[in-house]
């Protein structure tokens, strides 16, 4: 019979009033907690994908669009550009390019978006090869690890891409992708991709819209004669690029720049203003995006910080007023030998239990609901989210509970230091 | 034993309580019979170590405890004094059981639950073990309150109107179980009353 489990006995023995209490700390702390893990693995994935890139060219509209199509994968694209105007900035003796990679979105397998592109697009994220080759030929596919799981592709598998980037799009059925590579985890977009030559896209596209055309109704996987295959002659795939017909398009750039300073400001400005093409800087828009999502987050803490302090003041309540009923025991307590710093400790233990208690019912409620979320989430966002992280901020939520705990007993276990327990006993 | 001097206490600067000499010798029962407002339950506070006087002493067992504070105090009276009021409180959280274990800590006593429970079946409560308080009658209430009293084998027991709020029957129960167990501890018993039920049982009676 010590102290801590005469407090648990004293809390259990009033069910409803603890139940109460706890549900109230656990909401404050759950919602914290949540918030706290959301926004953490939001800006975990938005800046892990930046991918050290430092504009993306594409079509004119939203910029926000461009960066969340092209980087994130999760909006459509705002359109395509010809690849005459992008052929400039793919030469790798461009003054101020470091690096350019091009994009052609349009397609998918089960919602995982088909991109073509080159070998470099790899490297922006540090993706290697797990499984198989590198693509080398048009319809060739490396698959990303997450599509890998979830959509059984294995190398050497046919399939044939869906029109459009979800599931409703008309299927093309004339010209079957095959797997070649399946790609180690990186932990970022490139998981849930499926790349292939910026080739392999122009051969599935030509090809349908000769059919609908009607100029070629023979139903076979040819590839047009218009397109000239990456590595036909040798060449590596950007020459190969380099030398394609310009009156192909692509959809967009990821351009990494040798060094930041007036000359590429002035790029940057030249090409939105002369060019039927926008140039977007990913970091920018990104700093845009939570500006805006910041009203509502802020709004979401004021809440649960709230109902935090409610809590705290119903475990204040929940305290004083089981007092009021236990007055005679805690005289009884003095009576048998307890001095008045032990009946202290007992109802600052009480308090403190509660919001332990309630802490914990809090941060098993936020991880489960975060788990069950991620499983929505990973879809929505192309990003693996997990409930099974855990933050120093939790910690820091913990000294939070247990100073509250301690601020609510404080009143409740003075008045019980205080109490004259000759007049209690005589009454 | 138990010892006062010139004993004096005022609850406010108009009234003052004046209580007569008291020389209790170890296992000696007394009775202090007293009419409502004479003052008998703020002597009984006063030698409980509950309330301290104005002026005077009480010697228990050689131990001046008027000077005593605090949880010098607390730890005395837990340790040598058992108390027991007229209606019985327990921690209503906690089983009879536990009630005793919580007697035995706060006393600074080992929890000595072999103890508690030879001490139960005497009384004839070992059936009410688990119970909690609220389960208890008010007679089986009055026993536990006694054995909670005693289970510290204190030197000095003190009742207050231990006896006013039961039938006759189970006065005589727990009058006789006072009177026993102080007797078998060699416990100095004094009861506070002004039930006229109790004249016979004790020999050694004061007037307040």
């Amino acid at each position: 019979m010590n102290i801590l489990s005469l407090a648990w006995k004293n809390l259990t023995n009033r069910p409803l009033s603890m139940l109460l209490t706890l549900v109230l700390f656990a909401l404050g702390v759950g919602l914290t907690s949540l918030l706290l893990l959301l926004n953490k693995q939001l800006t975990d994935k938005f800046e892990k994908n930046l991918a050290g890139v430092d504009i993306v060219v594409g079509a004119k509209g939203s910029p926000l669009q461009l960066i969340l199509a092209n980087m994130y994968h999760i909006d459509a694209p705002t359109g395509n550009i010809s690849l005459q105007s992008a052929k400039p900035f793919l030469n790798p003796r461009h003054p101020l390019i470091k690096k350019s990679v091009p994009l052609s979105l349009g397609d998918s397998y089960k919602t995982y978006r088909i991109v073509g592109t080159l070998h470099d697009f790899l490297g922006l994220y540090n993706a290697e090869i797990a499984e198989g080759v590198l693509w080398n030929a048009p319809l060739e596919t490396n698959i990303g690890a997450t599509v890998a799981e979830r959509t059984g592709l294995k190398i050497g598998t046919k399939f044939n891409s869906n029109h459009g980037l979800d599931e409703n799009g008309g299927e093309h059925e004339e010209a079957a992708f095959k797997v070649v590579g399946i790609l180690k985890p990186t932990g970022t977009v490139i998981d849930q991709l499926i790349l292939t030559a910026t080739q392999s896209i122009w051969a599935v596209h030509e090809h349908a819209q000769a059919e609908l055309e009607g100029e070629n109704a023979e139903h076979h996987a040819e590839i047009p004669p218009s397109v000239n295959p990456p590595n036909s002659t040798d060449l590596d795939d950007r020459t190969a690029l380099l030398q394609a017909d310009s009156t192909h398009q692509i959809t967009s750039l990821l351009l990494q720049f040798k060094m930041r300073n007036v000359q590429t400001l002035n790029f940057q400005r030249n090409l939105n203003q002369n060019t039927d093409m926008q140039a977007a800087t990913p970091a920018l828009e990104i700093n845009r995006l939570y500006e805006m999502m910041g009203v509502g987050e802020k709004a979401l803490r004021a809440l649960a910080l709230l109902i935090i302090v409610v809590s705290g003041l119903s475990i204040f309540i929940a305290l004083f007023n089981s007092l009021k009923e236990r007055k005679y025991e805690l005289a009884l307590m003095r009576v048998m030998g307890a001095g008045r710093s032990r009946l202290f400790l007992l109802i600052v233990c009480e308090g403190i239990l509660l919001s332990i208690m309630g802490f914990c019912i809090g941060i098993a409620l936020s991880h489960g609901s975060m788990q069950v979320l991620a499983k929505y989430m990973s879809d929505a966002y192309r990003y693996s989210f997990s409930g099974w992280m855990w933050l120093t901020e939790e910690w820091y939520l913990l000294v939070g509970a247990v100073i509250i705990g301690f601020l609510a007993a404080v009143i409740p276990a003075w008045s019980a230091y205080r109490q004259d327990i000759s007049r209690t006993l005589s009454k | 034993m138990l010892e006062t001097r010139q004993l004096q206490f005022s609850y406010d600067s108009k009234s003052n309580l004046q209580f007569p000499d008291l020389t209790c010798a170890k296992g000696e029962q007394w009775l202090l019979l007293g009419q409502s407002g004479s003052g008998k339950t703020t002597l009984l506070h006063l030698l409980g170590g509950l309330l301290s006087p104005q002026k005077g002493n009480i010697k228990i067992n050689d131990t001046d405890i008027s000077i005593l504070r605090g949880s010098a105090l607390d730890h005395f009276r837990g340790q040598n004094i058992g108390i027991i009021f007229q209606t019985a409180h327990f921690v209503r959280a906690l089983t009879v059981e536990e009630n005793l274990l919580l007697a035995q800590q706060l006393a600074g006593n080992k929890q000595d639950k072999v103890l508690v429970h030879n001490f139960l079946q005497k009384l004839n409560l070992s059936h009410k073990l688990k119970s909690k308080p609220d389960e208890l009658s008010v007679g089986e209430a009055q026993r536990v309150n006694v054995a909670r009293a005693l289970i510290n084998n204190p030197s000095v027991i003190l009742a207050d109107e231990p006896t006013s709020a039961l039938d006759d029957h189970n006065a005589e129960e727990v009058i006789q179980l006072l009177e026993s167990q102080a007797k078998e501890a060699n416990a100095t018993l004094l009861i506070v009353t002004h039930d006229g039920r109790l004249k016979n049982y004790f020999k050694n009676q004061i007037q307040l």
